[in-house]
């Protein structure tokens, strides 16, 4: 009975992933009194990146051809591993939750890659940033994920979703969680999707060579990696409740945050990780003291 | 068998057999690689004499982790570093070389002084050297002098092992031997140190109070980072491997010193899946590590450069290095479906058990090892991102890159086993474990079976079908129209290699954020032609060697100024030396006298 329901789960997951992006954009707008795009823009976007004829680069290799679906395989890999919409719909000897980090890690290491392949320094940039920001991520993500799982006692989703009760540790994991997510799905303060042309950009300058259906796949893949760490917060956060409404919640908090801030150097990322790390710290000193 | 009242029985216990497995692992692919390697390299002397000291080498290191009597052991343990040292200079020509074998070989006696000290100290306990017999006795020994034995044995042994801050010499020596001995010496020698480790602390000496783990443990941690944080910073490819050799030797004794520290907290059954861990990771280490090296080794034969700053595009030159060169890099990064990953996990997870079993402030403690870990794991990623795409993705950055040809059957074939072996124990690791944890119940004195490693995962198994759906998808995408183009430059259709991120460039960030630690600073310099006009603009940026210049350099100096001093007592007098020793022997009656 469960397989299926994982299963489901992920199609539902796949497909209102881009819509996920849209309502933040939409809600963006509508706060800076702005009309904007409509909420299914991103699925229109996909749809167009699909049909339209790739441009590849002379100098690139196989790397370049191979990361979009290695990207999009790790994620989609990722989605079977998290219970979204309740516990114990996950598939457990998948992997737990910090296997899921290698396994992100894993596309990630070839999206960098992939950014170094042509040859150009945009993507060179591009490349040297991420792998700068996502190693300072990882131990945060660790170490929040240890919070919470400690009161579990293992560390597979399922047990970590089967603590049914509030918990200030999983609280404060979840703060630690949602700035590090901000650093992982390219938002403000981090970074900004919105600019193509500065010198400020991380995961655009990355992905800066692709086109066509190559640069659809790795959209895709990023429209579903947020819903990914959404669910993951919202599981974390609060381990009951309508999981739509925490995750428009956590939608509207990643908007409004968006809309009030603007972007950071790239070292003061440092500090904000260096934030976050403490924040887990705290979380892990107040799951030990038994809270 | 008795000579000379030494007893030379060989030990087959599963500790010495697992060594010697990995030993011969690396060893016999390294020596397949090196006919290869060593054509048109070295001249027809120089090649035998590589076979023969490759062979004293690997004999010598098998002799290390079977020998039953400690000083076989020691006798063992100095042709070991013997053999090592003269396959570092073998390149004698080279300034570097001699260099780094003097820096090499002062270091390791440093450590074999220490390990002699503390064998003397078992052996005056026990009145034999034999291993059997030290064990006997350990019990007799008391408790401060058993502190000092471990300190000794963990500075001896450290030393071999590169543990920071005795690693100095490791960056040196490993990089200036020919290619398959850096593979050989950092694959598997640096390991024989935690066969010593396990031999006679853990199984003759038995595990002492809990700060022993501890102290392991911090240690194993700076080990971790400060390795990786200059594996990042280096332009040598060689260079680069050999300080991560430093970080993964931390990994190593993070899984050891858990071990020792869930020991003495009543948790055998979790200290056995530390020291599982730590073993795992050594067998992995050995075989990616020893791939690296021989893939380095190819890319200098081919380029004749090491520094990456230089190469580029050799993928689309070297496919089979490149594939199995990235084979590497993603196991050494701690990635699935790589082994690399397993241990990685394995040593998370003991220390999360430890964290959920342990109370208070260890608690704390223990999360935070992990965290440092998962750092470390975060910037071995963003190192080897580097390594490989400077290295080979791109356009060549210069004319040696442009022209390299792919290397010979006889050192692909290597490389490709290795690749494989890596894949192999990623796949196969919970058949791999089973195994190990017997050796770790072995070392740890746990009856096996008590391993409590029943929780095993298919992550890797998950992340190898993506890599073969992204693989076929790739294939069956082959025929799709797509425009060639040229690299977008803004505009500019001149894009030429110049323009390229540079690994000096890549590892901007991480300088700067870690700059309490790496102390950059930088050089530049403009020749102009007129005051308008800059003609050439050269910058430099090199990082301050933290331990070198504020432990060693100093230390150094204090040596040369005591020998200066003690320069007095040699006056070149005839009668003054004589003088000398009829002082000695009188003070020496006197001595027999007393005592």
């Amino acid at each position: 009975m469960r397989d299926p329901l994982v299963i489901l789960q992920a199609l539902v997951l796949i497909a209102v992933s881009p819509l996920v992006t849209g309502f933040i954009r939409k809600l963006k707008n509508f706060i800076r009194l702005r009309k904007g795009p409509g909420v299914f823009q991103p699925y229109y976007d996909l749809a167009k990146l699909l049909r339209k004829e790739e441009a590849v680069s002379r100098d690139t290799s196989w790397v370049f051809t191979c990361t979009p679906y290695i990207v999009l395989g790790t994620v989609l890999a990722a989605l079977f591993m998290i219970p979204a919409f309740g516990p114990g719909i996950s598939f457990d000897s998948a992997g737990d939750l910090v296997a899921l980090v290698f396994l992100l890690a894993l596309g990630r290491f070839f999206i960098a890659l992939a950014g170094l392949d042509a040859g150009s320094s945009f993507g060179g940039m591009g490349s040297s940033r991420e792998m700068f920001i996502s190693s300072l991520v990882e131990p945060v993500v660790l170490l929040a994920v240890f919070a919470v799982s400690l009161a579990a006692g293992s560390t597979t989703p399922r047990a970590v979703a089967s603590v049914e009760t509030l918990k200030l540790s999983s609280l404060v994991a979840a703060g630690a969680l949602f700035v590090v997510t901000l650093a992982e799905t390219s938002r403000i303060p981090v970074d900004n999707r919105e600019t193509h042309l500065e010198l400020t950009m991380v995961h655009e300058a990355m992905v800066l060579e692709y086109s066509g259906r190559s640069l659809a796949l790795i959209e895709l893949a990023s429209h579903i990696k947020q819903v990914l760490f959404y669910s993951v917060i919202a599981a974390v956060a609060i381990p009951f409740g309508n999981y739509a409404a925490k995750m428009a919640a956590i939608a509207i908090a990643v908007a409004v945050l968006e809309v009030s801030m603007a972007k950071m150097r790239l070292f003061r990322v440092v500090d904000l990780m260096s934030f976050s790390f403490v924040l887990s710290v705290i979380a892990v000193v107040i799951s030990a003291m038994g809270f | 068998m008795q000579l000379l009242g030494v007893n030379y029985t060989l030990l087959t216990d599963p500790l010495s057999l697992f060594f010697l497995f990995v030993i011969l692992l690396v060893s016999a692919p390294a020596a397949i690689y090196s006919v290869g390697y060593m054509r048109g390299e070295y001249g027809r002397g120089k090649k035998a004499l590589l076979w023969a000291l490759l062979a004293a080498f690997v004999l010598s290191m098998a002799l290390v982790v079977t020998s039953g009597n400690a000083l076989v052991f020691l006798v063992a343990w100095e042709l070991m570093s013997l053999a090592s040292y003269f396959l570092v200079v073998i390149d004698h020509r080279h300034e570097r070389s001699v260099m780094a074998g003097t820096i090499y070989i002062v270091m390791t006696h440093i450590g074999t002084a220490f390990m002699t000290a503390a064998l003397l100290i078992m052996s005056n306990y026990a009145g034999s050297f034999d291993i059997a017999a030290m064990k006997a006795a350990s019990a007799s020994i008391p408790a401060n002098i058993k502190d000092i034995i471990f300190i000794l044995f963990l500075i001896g042994f450290g030393t071999k092992a590169g543990i920071v801050p005795l690693h100095v010499w490791l960056p040196y020596a490993h990089p200036q031997a020919p290619s398959h001995i850096s593979s050989i010496m950092s694959g598997v020698m640096i390991k024989t140190a935690v066969y010593g480790l396990l031999r006679f602390v853990f199984l003759t000496l038995g595990i002492g109070p809990q700060w022993w783990g501890n102290l392991v443990l911090v240690l194993a941690l700076v080990s971790c980072l400060a390795g990786i944080m200059y594996a990042l910073m280096e332009q040598d490819l060689k260079k680069l491997l050999a300080y991560s050799s430093v970080e993964n030797m931390g990994i190593i004794m993070l899984g050891l010193g858990a071990s020792m520290v869930f020991m003495k907290m009543g948790m055998p059954a979790l200290a056995v899946m530390a020291l599982c861990a730590g073993l795992f990771h050594l067998l992995n280490h050995a075989v990616f590590k020893g791939l690296l090296f021989l893939g380095a080794g190819a890319v200098y034969k081919a380029t004749g450069t090491r520094n990456i700053e230089h190469l580029g595009g050799l993928i689309k030159k070297m496919p089979v290095t490149a594939a199995v060169f990235l084979a590497g890099s993603i196991a050494i990064s701690g990635l699935p479906p790589f082994n690399g990953f397993v241990s990685e996990w394995l040593t998370l997870q003991a220390f999360f058990y430890g964290a959920v079993n342990s109370g208070g402030s260890y608690k704390i403690f223990l999360c935070v090892c992990a965290a440092l870990l998962a750092l470390t794991g975060g910037l071995a990623a963003a190192c080897f991102v580097k390594a490989f795409g400077i290295t080979f993705l791109a356009v060549p950055r210069s004319k040696a890159a442009q022209s390299a040809q792919e290397v010979p059957l006889s050192m692909k074939a290597p490389m490709a086993f290795l690749a494989l072996m890596a894949l192999a124990l990623g796949l196969g690791a919970p058949f791999a474990v089973k195994y190990i944890s017997v050796i770790a119940g072995f070392a740890m004195g746990v009856p096996a079976g008590e391993a409590p490693i029943s929780f095993f995962i298919k992550t890797n198994w998950i992340a190898a079908a993506v890599l073969v759906f992204a693989a076929s998808c790739c294939y069956a995408a082959r025929n799709r129209r797509a425009a060639e183009c040229n690299t977008w430059d803004c505009g500019y259709y001149k894009l030429s290699p110049r323009n390229e991120y540079s690994a000096t460039a890549f590892s901007k960030p991480l300088r700067i954020a870690f700059s309490f630690f790496l102390m950059p600073y930088s050089k530049t310099e403009k020749i102009r032609d007129s005051f308008y006009h800059v003609r050439s603009f050269k910058y430099e940026v090199f990082t301050t060697p933290v331990f070198r210049k504020y432990i060693y350099a100093p230390a150094v100096s204090l040596l040369f100024i005591a020998a200066r001093k003690l320069k007095k007592i040699q006056p070149g007098s005839i009668h003054v030396y004589v003088a000398y020793i009829f002082v000695t022997i009188v003070l020496l009656v006197i001595f027999m006298g007393r005592f």
